[in-house]
C-alpha cells in the first residue's frame, strides 16, 4: 500500500515540477509533454513482452522452488543455483531478505547469498528494454560479465570472517 | 485458462499496474530535463575520463533506487545525451546492486558486517564491471 501511494507521489511531484517549470518556462512544456509521448509510444512494445517475460517467469518460478534448491545442493552445484535463483528471483530485494535469513541458519554461507544478491541485478524478463537501448552485445556482455562478478563477489564475501 | 497462469497473469498485471505512475513519471521528468537542461550541463558532472565517469555512475546509481527498469530508461537516455557508456554502465550496475535505502533491512536481516561489505563491494564492482564491459563492447 505504502508503495502505491509513493508511486502516485511521485507522479504528482513531477506534475507539481511541470506546473512550476511552466510558470518559468512556458516555452519548454508543449515539446517537453511531446518528447514524452514519442518515448512513451517508442518503448510501449518492449513493455507489452516485458509483462509477458514477467508473467512466465511467474509461472514457472517459485520462491518454493528457489529455496528447495539452494537448501539441498552441494559444491559447484550451489553456485550456479545462487546464480539462477538470483537471475530467475522477482520482486524487490527486500522481499527475498526473510529467505536469505531463514538460508543462513540452515547453514547457507554469506558467499552465496552474496552471489544470490549481486546476480539479481540480471533482469531476465528487462533485457528486451535494455537492447533496446543499448544492443544485444552490450546486452550479452554485461549478462556474463555480472555473472562472472557474482562469483568473484561470492568467494570474496566467502573469505571474510563475519 | 489454467488457475495458475491466471494467478501469474494477475500478479505481473498488479506489478505493471503498481509501477505505472513511476514508469510515467520518469519518463515526463526525462522529457523536462530534456528540453531544459542542455548537453553541455551535462558536462559539468562528468569528465570525459572513463575511471572518473564510472565513479560518479556508481554514486549516482548508488544514492538512486528503484525498478531496474528505470534505470535502463534513464541510462539509455544518459547515453543518448552523450554521456560516457562507462558512466551508464556503472550508474545502471550500482542501482540494482548497491542498496543504500535497504541498508537497515538488509543489516538487520543479515548484519551489519556483511550488508556493509557486500554493498562496498558491489560499488567498487559496478566501477570495475563498466570499465571490463565498455572495454570488451569495444574490441567486438
Amino acid at each position: 500500500m505504502n508503495k502505491k501511494i509513493n508511486a502516485w507521489a511521485f507522479l504528482a511531484v513531477v506534475i507539481a515540477i511541470y506546473t512550476i517549470a511552466g510558470i518559468f518556462r512556458s516555452d519548454a512544456i508543449m515539446p517537453s509533454i511531446r518528447f514524452s509521448f514519442n518515448l512513451i509510444i517508442k518503448i510501449l512494445p518492449v513493455f507489452i513482452l516485458v509483462f509477458a517475460f514477467m508473467a512466465g517467469f511467474e509461472y514457472f518460478i517459485s520462491e518454493e522452488k528457489i529455496k528447495k534448491h539452494l537448501d539441498a545442493s552441494s559444491g559447484t552445484k550451489r553456485w550456479i543455483i545462487a546464480i539462477g535463483a538470483g537471475i530467475l528471483s522477482s520482486g524487490p530485494i527486500y522481499m527475498w531478505y526473510p529467505l536469505l535469513g531463514t538460508l543462513k541458519k540452515k547453514g547457507v554461507g554469506f558467499g552465496l547469498i552474496a552471489t544470490f544478491i549481486y546476480s539479481r541485478a540480471i533482469k531476465l524478463p528487462l533485457l528486451p528494454i535494455m537492447i533496446y537501448y543499448f544492443g544485444i552485445k552490450y546486452t550479452i556482455v554485461l549478462t556474463v560479465v555480472l555473472i562472472v562478478m557474482s562469483i568473484v563477489q561470492g568467494k570474496i564475501i566467502e573469505k571474510i570472517k563475519f | 485458462m489454467n488457475k495458475k497462469l491466471n494467478k501469474a497473469i494477475r500478479k505481473s498485471a498488479k506489478q505493471m499496474i503498481n509501477l505505472l505512475p513511476i514508469f510515467i513519471g520518469i519518463i515526463f521528468l526525462i522529457g523536462l530535463i530534456n528540453k531544459l537542461i542542455p548537453t553541455s550541463a551535462y558536462a559539468l558532472i562528468f569528465t570525459k575520463n572513463p575511471f572518473f565517469d564510472s565513479i560518479i555512475g556508481a554514486i549516482l546509481g548508488s544514492i538512486l533506487a528503484g525498478n531496474p527498469v528505470t534505470s535502463y530508461i534513464l541510462g539509455g537516455e544518459f547515453a543518448e545525451q552523450g554521456i560516457s557508456l562507462v558512466a551508464v554502465t556503472s550508474f545502471m550496475i550500482a542501482w540494482v546492486t548497491v542498496g543504500v535505502i535497504q541498508f537497515p533491512a538488509e543489516s538487520a536481516i543479515l548484519g551489519k558486517k556483511f550488508a556493509f561489505a557486500r554493498n562496498i563491494l558491489s560499488f567498487v564492482f559496478s566501477i570495475i564491471s563498466a570499465i571490463i564491459i565498455v572495454s570488451i563492447v569495444g574490441t567486438i
